[in-house]
């Protein structure tokens, strides 16, 4: 009987085994080469070697500073700016949405039906110089006569914003969908004005969406460099722009794996520090 | 522009008026918003249609069939595609078949570890793909293992085996249990009971995880980049082409893919409506 049990115990295990031993070759194993790569030393002509070279890091961070800035600064712009736009557009759709509820959510995901280079490619034609877009605030007056969109930070906020509002919509949509309207009848019965029931009752329970949404798009935001090297120019490249060319273009290993993981431990950090500050705002308010 | 900014506090008499307006202004926005996600995707569109002068596809200069009758007239965008087609179609079969055992494991077991196995699961999602790619690179680098077709393939199975746990899961979590012990209290073994019941219920959520499996592998960029070697998957030849201009064929191979994925969604929502009607009324 004892055999039997631990025998009926295997299943889930063997359930498991292939799917997280891919994991954790593919996944665990290689960020376990990317922390021994980022620690050796030497150039590509002369082979590199394991040195416990902890200045790459020291490196990095000295010498990428203003990437690694504009990464969290831009990323950071485009996490509001998404919110922003997707807020009212979820809550419109829950609420509102009806019957089409289905439909208007194929429209959210629409931009990840085209390929991501190719999406991106068409914010250059709208944004560029010629273009309807600029024309017009240069007749309005809101850009010089000389005035650019294309290749400036706006162009890659813009870009970014757009590749990733997708994953701040549907987190947002989620929460929303679930509130139930009787909580804001509720509310108003009890003379609560429109916009008390929404500050007390519905962005209180939306809150789980805003934070599952703001994190879906700052980490890959963060990450990003083909915005930057699309619709920008070298003055707004990112840090992903730096790992990128020194991996695939200087083969300088060791630094872009120390960059990497700088940027890993900025984003763990800031994720860390917004969850504390979201959860305890969630507890006194 | 938030929700709240549009509803500032008025006497609650002309309550009527501004619920209106507040419901028209949310529509109005909800519309912008609708454009402002849609219009990237008719520019797209649109110029797969066009015949630019020089080798720029930047500017509207005229209408032209020529694109889509001659869309094999530009060299390797056809093996590009041909090989993520490929990548696509055994990756997202591998990872669909590992990420559904995994999520059966996790919604019909209790067992221990089952913490860390969600935050394993969890972890590839939310670290940036620069990260994902880079230290693959570093794995094959340091092994000496040439990059190419086949370390396409395994980072493709990684980095999808968790979109398809969760999709696969998301349908379980729903699931009747009662329906497997009925079919094993009539007789059935649990081989039996899991491919007449368990599998048909679930086959919905484990074609979706595919369909999903399947066009991330064709969308992704950033991963493949670095794990290619010499190879040239289809985003890999866009980001080739757009550094000296990327020509119009480029456009319409995007237009397609949106045109398949569009179709497949809108195909999958129509079924799952008319399944839960049909629940519904046998209920």
């Amino acid at each position: 009987m004892a055999w039997f049990h631990r025998h009926k115990g295997l299943t889930p295990y063997l359930l498991l085994a292939p799917g997280l031993a891919w994991l954790a070759a593919f996944f665990v194993v290689p960020l376990g080469f990317l922390a021994y790569q980022s620690l050796q030393s030497g150039t590509f002509d002369f082979g590199f070697s394991f040195t416990w070279e902890l200045y790459n890091y020291w490196d990095a961070i000295s010498r990428y500073r203003d990437h690694l800035v504009r990464s969290f600064v831009y990323a950071g712009l485009a996490t509001v700016i998404a919110l922003v736009v997707s807020y009212p557009l979820a809550y419109w759709i829950a609420f509102r949405g009806g019957r089409w509820k289905n439909f208007f959510l194929l429209l959210i995901i629409a931009p990840f039906f085209v390929t991501y280079l190719i999406r991106t490619l068409a914010w250059q034609t709208i944004l560029a110089d010629e273009g309807t877009v600029v024309g017009v605030l240069r007749d309005l007056h809101i850009l010089e006569p000389d005035g650019r969109l294309l290749a400036t930070s706006t162009a890659v906020v813009a870009g970014i914003t757009y590749n990733f509002l997708p994953f701040m919509a549907l987190p947002l949509y989620v929460a929303l969908e679930q509130i139930d309207p009787r909580l804001i009848e509720a509310a108003q019965d009890l003379y609560a004005s429109r916009a008390k029931a929404f500050l007390r009752v519905t962005l209180p329970l939306s809150l789980p969406g805003v934070f599952a949404g703001t994190l879906l798009t700052f980490i890959p935001a963060a990450g990003d460099f083909i915005n930057a090297q699309l619709l920008g120019t070298p003055n707004q490249h990112m840090i992903g722009n730096v790992i990128q060319s020194k991996f695939l273009e200087l083969i300088d290993y060791p630094e872009a794996a120390a960059l990497s993981f700088v940027l890993m431990a900025f984003i763990l950090v800031g994720v860390f520090a917004y969850s504390r500050a979201l959860g305890s705002e969630r507890l006194t308010g | 522009m938030s929700v709240a900014a549009q509803t500032a506090p008025l006497p609650r008499r002309r309550a009527g008026v501004l619920a209106f307006l507040r419901a028209h202004a949310l529509t109005a926005y909800a519309i912008l918003a609708f454009v402002y996600l849609l219009l990237p995707i008719a520019v797209a569109i649109a110029f797969s249609f066009n015949s630019p002068k020089g080798r720029f596809n930047y500017t509207w200069q005229g209408f032209t069939l020529d694109n889509w009758r001659h869309w094999d007239a530009v060299a390797g965008l056809r093996d590009s595609i041909v090989l993520s087609i490929q990548v696509a179609a055994i990756s997202s079969v591998v990872a669909t078949a590992l990420g559904t055992l995994i999520a059966l494991a996790l919604v019909r077991y209790r067992f221990g570890g089952r913490g860390s196995t969600n935050f394993l699961i969890f972890l590839p999602m939310s670290t940036p793909e620069i990260v994902l790619g880079a230290s693959l690179l570093a794995l094959f680098l340091n092994l000496q293992f040439a990059t190419g077709f086949t370390t396409i393939v395994i980072s493709h199975i990684m980095f999808n085996i968790s979109y398809v746990v969760v999709t696969v899961k998301a349908r379980l979590v729903g699931f009747d249990r009662h329906l497997e012990e009925a079919a094993m209290d009539l007789g059935a073994n649990e081989w039996t009971t899991f491919r007449k019941v368990t599998l048909p219920l679930i086959a919905p959520g484990i074609l979706a995880a595919l369909f999903l499996a399947f066009a991330l592998s064709v969308d992704d960029f950033v991963i493949t980049y670095f794990n290619a070697g010499s190879e040239t998957t289809f985003p890999l030849f866009v980001w080739g082409a757009a550094r000296v201009g990327a020509p119009p064929q480029v456009n319409v191979i995007g237009t397609a893919i949106f045109v398949l994925a569009l179709t497949a969604m809108t195909a999958n929502i129509l079924l799952q409506t008319r399944r839960a009607r049909q629940l519904k009324g046998a209920a």
